[in-house]
């Protein structure tokens, strides 16, 4: 084990406003997509076109700091060309890794671009050391992320045993399943986070107020609804309050952000290489908030973990802009399972 | 074109399963997965127990074949997946990328690659192929015409199986939503699954059947049922598998051998299958459409 390992902060930029707030609050990395299906947050209004990657690309390069480019949605017969043509445009717009989960993808940018960094994607489903040394051995992936789904001491197995440089999410939205091997939004939907790079979206919403309450659906389907004292959240399919055997409540989840602040010391000590924060299609305002907490926390750890102590000011900072304003450490503390 | 019947995803007690079992080595099963996917908290079967099922279907004239865990967490979810692969009297269902590595490091070519393993394009097919798969199984959420241009496409020639009957498995997680329900953790969860012959439903506060909450899996609350849709699986499919469910299953294998043998139309098929589901039908996957959709072509 080793405390004194860099752990690089690596946050989201759904646009390129977003890319350079991360940057000036302290981002090492940033992470975006295209404005397409080849990423799994292929939203109305986010992302980059070629321009604003490459413009995006100086200004985090100037700066010192690094792009990595999400194409993390499964390309199919159909479509496969879109995806190479998306390997194709990141590795010319000299991007520093890009982060993939389709092992076919992988394969083609190994060959075709053998210096181009690759990182297995959270979609990639690898829970275990043996599946990332897989992806290790075939296809020379340099950096995992971790799905939310393990206990602290199981992401230390994982380190442990790989020389792969495992990467975890450390705060925002949270996916209660694994993430790569979950089909709800496509079910409801007929659109998924694996083929679409959309859970959910925005255009099968349906918010309705009634005389019960305000109704939130999903291509009809009610998520939830609410009383006229109660915030209404978005209808994300997973943490809408639901009936199981007479009871209604949040059946899956409650609307909450992942947080994992207090974990810092020890996920230094285990030797992650990065912490990841959730959020492209977060606001710039959302961007510069978190990457400057979460700034200050890694370099503080980074300084001394042994006295590291969360300041109750960050946690303030961030549950303004956690879902349902709350926030959980999820699978890492296992009583959360 | 074979049946196979996947893994039971259920908890049920000891005797029931191997009640259960005794009885598909009468049906007309020609494929039988077998084993624990869903959690490694259950045991009421031991990897002993599935080993002696497995030998008692082989000796009933069935390909038994053992399905590893969809999600792994620790060592000893490593360890069990181990002794699956060490053993070499049956074939190995590879749910996992864990499962692929251990797999193809064991010089194995005769796995069947999962329905999670999220393949998608003949690229990635192709290399679970040169790495020893000579089946796979299409996620459950890809459509018909998906699959047949991936098989048209350079696609390596191993034999394609549908999932064509059941609860759609549409995720899973660390945490246990059984387990939530009754205000327990996944750790202490008292087992209250055991028993739940169909899992847990999971309804819309109108009071529509959704979801079903199985462990630490979900699935749809409709059964996903391809039936009626025979003509077009049969351009793709060479095995089709149905899912077990608490009651009937025989009798549903009976009707897709029925139907594949054309002593039944597929819509005959369908309307006598209506009798033997635990909820409404679906099928919008298999049409491009979203799963939980009921599609019939005009």
């Amino acid at each position: 084990m080793t405390s004194n390992t860099k752990i690089e902060l690596v946050c989201p930029a759904g646009s390129l406003p977003a890319l350079k707030t991360a940057v000036d609050h302290g981002a090492d990395c940033v992470y975006l997509g295209f404005k397409d299906a080849t990423n799994a947050r292929n939203f109305t209004g986010l992302n980059f076109d070629a321009k604003a990657m490459t413009e995006g690309v100086r200004y985090a390069h100037d700066r010192k700091r690094k792009v990595l480019v999400a194409l993390n949605t499964y390309p199919q017969a159909g479509n496969w060309s879109g995806w190479t043509a998306a390997v194709d445009r990141a590795a010319d717009l000299g991007i520093d890794a890009v982060i993939v989960a389709d092992p076919g993808l992988m394969a083609y940018a190994q060959k075709k671009h053998p210096q181009l960094r690759l990182h297995l994607s959270v979609q990639g489903s690898a829970t275990t050391y043996e599946a990332i040394n897989f992806y290790a051995e075939r296809f020379g992936i340099q950096r995992a992320v971790l799905p939310r789904v393990l206990s602290l001491p199981q992401v230390q197995h994982v380190i442990a045993n790989t020389q792969v440089e495992i990467e975890v999410f450390g705060f925002g939205g949270l996916c209660v399943m694994v993430e790569g091997r979950c089909a709800l939004s496509a079910y409801a939907t007929g659109e998924s986070p694996n083929c679409n790079g959309a859970c959910s979206p925005g255009k099968h919403v349906r918010w309705e107020q009634t005389p019960k309450g305000m109704e939130t659906r999903l291509n009809g389907i009610l998520i939830d609804r609410f009383d006229d004292g109660e915030r209404a959240g978005y209808p994300t399919l997973c943490k809408g309050r639901f009936d199981v055997n007479g009871e209604t409540y949040y059946a899956i989840e409650e609307p909450t952000s992942l947080n994992t602040l207090e974990l810092l010391p020890d996920l230094a000590r285990a030797g992650v290489r990065a912490i990841k924060i959730e959020g492209r299609q977060r606001s710039p305002a959302y961007v510069a908030q978190v990457t400057r907490v979460w700034r200050e926390a890694i370099d503080r750890v980074m300084r001394d973990a042994d006295s590291f102590a969360v300041q109750p000011a960050w946690i303030a900072e961030l549950d303004k802009v956690s879902e349902g304003r709350s926030h959980t450490l999820g699978a890492y503390y296992r009583p959360w399972k | 074109m074979k049946i196979a019947l996947g893994p039971l995803l259920y908890y049920w007690s000891r005797q029931e399963t191997l009640d259960f079992y005794a009885q598909i080595a009468q049906s007309p099963a020609d494929i039988v997965y077998l084993g624990e996917t869903v959690c490694s908290r259950r045991h009421e079967l031991r990897a002993d127990d599935w080993l002696e099922v497995a030998a008692m279907l082989k000796a009933a004239g069935k390909e038994a074949v053992l399905s590893s865990q969809s999600l792994i967490e620790s060592e000893s979810d490593l360890k069990a997946l181990r002794r699956i692969v060490a053993q070499d009297e049956f074939r190995v269902e590879a749910n996992d990328m864990s499962a692929v590595q251990l797999l193809a490091k064991a010089g194995r070519r005769d796995w069947i690659a999962g329905p999670t393993l999220n393949i998608f394009n003949p690229h990635t097919l192709s290399m679970l192929a040169e790495a020893g798969a000579t089946r796979w199984m299409a996620p459950p959420e890809m459509s018909g015409t998906v699959l047949a241009e991936l098989l048209a496409s350079g696609a390596p020639a191993i034999e394609t199986e549908v999932l064509a009957w059941g609860r759609l498995p549409l995720a899973h997680s660390a945490r246990c939503f059984t387990a939530r329900h009754f205000n327990l953790q996944k750790d202490t969860c008292e087992f209250r699954c055991l028993g739940m012959k169909d899992g847990l439903v999971l309804r819309t506060r109108e009071g529509e059947p959704f979801l079903t909450l199985n462990g630490v899996q979900t699935q749809s609350a409709r059964v996903h049922n391809l039936l009626g849709d025979l003509p077009q699986l049969r351009e793709t499919a060479q095995v089709l598998r149905v899912s077990p469910q608490g009651d009937d299953t025989v009798r549903v294998l009976e009707l897709f051998r029925d139907a594949i043998a054309g002593k039944l139309s597929p819509q005959d098929a369908f309307g006598q299958s209506k009798a033997l589901m635990v909820e409404a039908p679906c099928n919008g996957f298999w049409h491009g459409r979203p799963g939980v959709e009921q599609y019939v072509s005009a």
